[in-house]
């Protein structure tokens, strides 16, 4: 019985970290989370070791240790904020283990994303104010807003087909470059390489370049160098994306 | 008149990214106006001196403290207002550049642009250490007269 409900615990902690990993959170975030659901368990002195890719998670010397392995990761802030208000809920006993466990199941099968289109339309606005913010001229506007949003459908439509993240960012590179340089020929646009750089913000690793120099900071560094190369490939396939246009 | 557009148009991408990356959706206009006030702070020092390692710096404390301002208020994790925020202070025209000239085979401009973007990101990492620092101090300076002030 005993062993049952502490099971029950684990798999509660190890959902909850998965979960918030999956969506981005920081790493010591999730370390502090999986903790404080433990403790309000009876769990204590348990170990995490969490990196982007996998959760271990002990109990200590009399228990399990338990694995998880993480396959993909996306930005979903909403469910890190979903999470958080379980395991709030948890720690201060508005939930039981088993409502609790329940409510974190709920929330890993559920597709709280923001229609597809809205996404678009964000990421084309985002390039088009970018482009200003970056000090160029209004009338290159509509071509980075067109060329941010077609690399953005590009990068989120291969990523789907081929499941290979940095091959879809290569190609959406490429096609950013192609709407530039399109615009330039038509007459358009005047700046080439305002415009590419305003249509690939949607895709740069910026945050990820971020969290890496912050998990390294703060003393993560299985996570820092990970999250680090990751964001050094897509820099790589960006690059490698544009300069394949450029070159013809 | 160029800062109200800059203002207006920071906002916007800050939304913008918000809704890329899914935040809640009654929260968007908070994530907007701690991205505003990021950019506005981070373009108006790089013009007084001239040096967006250290108009970053500044940048990211700004949002980090509005962020952890709004976590408290909003009981929500801090992620949720300083993603979107930090996004527009990132250097990723800077990591672009220096990977083209990888590719272009000139090493020496890669080199000297990939330099300046790992500054900057350590800089915009350091504005948010330094800020979740400074808000821990604080807050446990203030619990700790709360309690002294119940027991007198």
């Amino acid at each position: 019985m005993l062993n049952e409900k502490k099971d029950l615990a684990i798999d509660c902690c190890l959902l909850a970290g998965r979960l918030m990993i999956e969506s981005g959170a920081e790493t010591y975030r999730v370390e502090d989370t999986m903790t404080r659901m433990a403790i309000s368990q009876g769990l204590i002195g348990t170990q995490s070791f969490i990196t982007p890719t996998g959760i271990m998670f002990s109990l200590g010397r009399d228990g399990s240790t338990r694995l998880m392995a993480i396959r993909h990761r996306v930005t979903d802030l909403e469910k890190v904020a979903l999470v958080n208000q379980v395991s709030r809920k948890l720690t201060t006993n508005e939930l039981t283990i088993e409502e609790a466990y329940e409510e974190l199941q709920k929330v890993a099968s559920a597709n709280l994303m923001f229609p597809f289109f809205l996404q678009i339309i964000a990421a084309a606005i985002a390039s088009g104010s970018f482009l200003i913010l970056f000090e160029g001229s209004w009338w290159d506007v509509p071509a980075a807003t067109i060329a941010g949003g077609i690399g953005f459908v590009v990068a989120t439509f291969i990523h789907d087909i081929t499941r290979v993240k940095f091959f879809a960012e290569f190609l959406a590179a490429a096609f950013v470059g192609i709407v530039a340089f399109l615009a330039i020929l038509l007459n358009l646009g005047a700046d080439l390489n305002i415009i590419i750089i305003s249509g690939v913000m949607p895709l740069v690793p910026g945050l990820l370049i971020t969290n890496a120099v912050r998990d390294l900071m703060a003393g993560h560094f299985t996570s820092g160098v990970s999250k680090g190369a990751e964001a050094l490939l897509t820099a790589f396939a960006i690059g490698a994306g544009v300069a394949l246009v450029l070159s013809f | 008149m160029t800062w109200i557009i800059q203002a207006f148009l920071s906002l916007i991408i800050a939304i913008s990214f918000a809704i890329i990356f899914n935040a809640p959706r009654k929260k968007l206009l908070a994530c907007g106006v701690v991205g505003m006030s990021g950019w506005m702070i981070y373009s108006g020092y790089s013009i007084l001196t001239g040096d967006s390692v250290q108009a970053s710096f500044a940048g990211a404390f700004v949002v980090a403290l509005a962020a952890h301002i709004l976590s408290k208020r909003f009981k929500m994790p801090m992620i949720l207002f300083s993603v979107p925020g930090i996004i527009l202070l990132v250097p990723g025209g800077l990591a672009y550049n220096a990977m083209r000239n990888v590719v272009e085979n000139d090493y020496l401009t890669a080199i000297s642009f990939a330099s300046r973007a790992f500054m900057t990101s350590g800089a915009i990492a350091m504005g948010l250490v330094f800020a979740e620092v400074l808000m821990q101090l604080i807050f446990k300076y203030l619990r700790k007269k709360e309690t002294t002030s119940h027991n007198a």
